[in-house]
């Protein structure tokens, strides 16, 4: 059933590391944003000391980053899939004894590995700009923010589902994750938004995602999250089950 | 090699897309140990038939055996029987030619051919760590052949192998293909190319807007549909032609610019214009023969060319 799933994971990696511009964007890319950030709210700390900069450094800005490697990863799960679609790799790939679903998991496992090995190299980088975040729950985080890729993931799927051609792909996939950010309460609480944005809020995963990741990197224990993992796991499946059904191989 | 039961059967399939009639009433027979062509132009419906057969899509009508199973409900069990080569498939970009191998082998249950060889047998082992990018057509088109290989199948499906090839890679490739028949594998294959079927495949089934018009083997089609020959032939011998229109089976005799042209029918024909020439100490300075070929029995069958 699984057959082929982790050599097809460990290929899918290298190819990906071979493709200087993947590698870079996706793993260095939100590694060198957080710490421009970090370095740019770190000196304006110093010039203004108040309790909303600190909390924008403490909580904030690890969060943002967080999502932005996950962003990043969809992003490149929708293109890679819209590629690989429209020269014919899935359809040669499942014209083999693989089942479409191993390809497919194939592709998640390495964006999950890529997200993990991405949210590690920052918080080593991090320590540097961050002291603060010295007694953060790393593993709890790191659980949270795998979590939370998964189901935007599975968002990322029903876009590969829909986008039309490759050349589309990155952009029809950034104009609808952004927005989702832009509503997700990281920026401007959920309950200040008008009410017809705030009923749209409450159905985005981003929006769990982003309290998940708040809640867990202010050390808050998980039976205060189950709620967000519900939602996210609810709209993992729903997306899954979506794009099961609108999913072309060609 | 028409013996026994056929490996594929295909009765009356018919595929549409929305109001377009791909394929209709589509049947034929491919037996063991041969190599059968599904010749066509393009757009005539010879993916859509191929890929019916493998497994990759299903008919809206019609039924369909491969080995025994069902392609559809079976289409696992008859992958590990069966390879395949898509047209115009790719891989990764940045996979390279061993990995793709490997994986590939890695993915059947049985056991597979030793990859290695495979690549030499196939011209491949010293770009063994290219990556599939780099490749030339005719390398891209090998290492398809090697991942269509791998598993040891009995049956290989080839769909427009030949394609986008230059004339040289073209005949390594009949040499490979020809080389997989010899292994004692079936060998059903598309192609759009009349010179590609004629010297490669063992039968071919004509296929044109979907339906299949005749199945034979090309010298069966050509002598059925196109049974006229001609003899070109240049003489000074004034009393020639009056000689050749005298011969029984031949139709007409015309004479142009030195160069006579006789035309007829028969498998004697051509031999009875050679005897003609010696009985009659003919001089001749040039003769050549004028076959039929796949081309011309397309363009009888089909009403236009395999080029519109």
């Amino acid at each position: 059933m699984w057959r082929g799933l982790w050599k097809l994971t460990w290929l899918e990696i290298k190819i990906f590391m071979r493709e200087p511009l993947g590698a870079l964007g996706t793993i260095l890319m939100p590694v060198a944003i957080f710490i421009g950030l970090g370095r740019l709210a770190g000196s304006r700390r110093l010039n203004v000391p108040s309790s909303a900069d600190s909390s924008l450094v403490r909580v904030d800005l690890p969060v943002f980053a967080a999502i932005m490697i996950a962003i990043t990863a969809v992003l490149s799960l929708v293109t890679i899939i819209s590629i690989y679609r429209e020269g014919g790799i899935l359809k040669r790939l499942r014209a083999t004894p693989l089942r479409p679903q191993t390809i497919l998991s194939a592709h998640v496992l390495v964006k999950l590995l890529l997200t993990a090995a991405t949210l590690v190299l920052m918080v080593l980088a991090g320590k540097r700009y961050y002291p603060i975040a010295n007694g953060v729950p790393v593993i709890a985080f790191t659980i949270a923010l795998l979590i939370s890729t998964a189901s935007i993931l599975s968002v990322g799927f029903v876009i590969a589902s829909i986008v039309p051609t490759a050349r589309f792909a990155q952009p029809i996939g950034a104009v609808i994750l952004y927005p989702m950010l832009g509503l997700s309460g990281l920026f401007f609480p959920v309950t200040s938004l008008p009410p017809a944005l705030q009923t749209v809020a409450r159905v985005l995963p981003m929006t769990y995602a982003v309290s998940l990741l708040q809640g867990i990197w202010k050390g808050e224990a998980w039976s205060a999250h189950l709620g967000d993992v519900g939602a996210l796991a609810v709209a993992c499946l729903v997306c899954t089950a979506l794009s099961a059904k609108l999913f072309r191989w060609e | 090699m028409t013996t026994g039961a056929p490996v594929i059967h295909v009765a009356g399939c018919r595929k549409t897309y929305g109001s377009t009639v791909a394929i209709d009433d589509v049947s034929f027979d491919v037996y063991d140990g041969e190599i059968f062509g599904l010749i066509g132009p393009n757009g005539a419906g010879k993916t859509t038939t191929m890929e019916c057969v493998e497994g990759l899509r299903a008919p809206d009508r019609g039924t369909i055996s491969v080995l025994g199973m069902n392609p559809i409900r079976d289409v696992y069990a008859l992958q590990e029987r069966t390879g395949v080569q898509l047209q115009q498939a790719q891989l990764q970009k940045r996979i390279t030619v061993w990995e793709a191998v490997d994986l590939w082998a890695s993915l059947y249950r049985k056991q597979t051919l030793d990859g290695s060889r495979l690549l030499e047998q196939l011209g491949l082992a010293d770009k063994r760590n290219a990556w599939f990018m780099t490749l030339s057509g005719g390398q891209k088109q090998r290492l398809f052949i090697a991942l269509a290989l791998i598993n040891d199948p009995d049956i290989v499906f080839l769909d427009e192998l030949t394609t986008g090839l230059d004339p040289q890679s073209r005949r390594t490739i009949w040499e490979l293909v020809r080389g997989i028949r010899e292994r004692g594998k079936t060998v059903f294959l598309t192609t759009h190319l009349m010179e590609e079927a004629e010297r490669l495949c063992d039968r071919v089934a004509i296929i044109d807007h979907g339906r299949i018009i005749d199945i034979d083997t090309p010298a069966g089609l050509v002598a059925r549909h196109c049974p006229e020959r001609a003899v070109e032939l240049s003489t000074s011998d004034p009393d020639a032609v009056g000689r050749f229109q005298r011969i029984g089976c031949v139709d007409a005799v015309s004479h142009r610019d030195g160069t006579i042209t006789i035309r007829g029918r028969g498998d004697d024909f051509v031999t009875e214009v050679i005897q003609c020439l010696s009985e009659h100490r003919i001089p001749v300075t040039d003769f050549r023969t004028i076959l039929p070929t796949l081309e011309d029995v397309f363009l009888t069958v089909t009403g236009h060319s395999i080029r519109d």
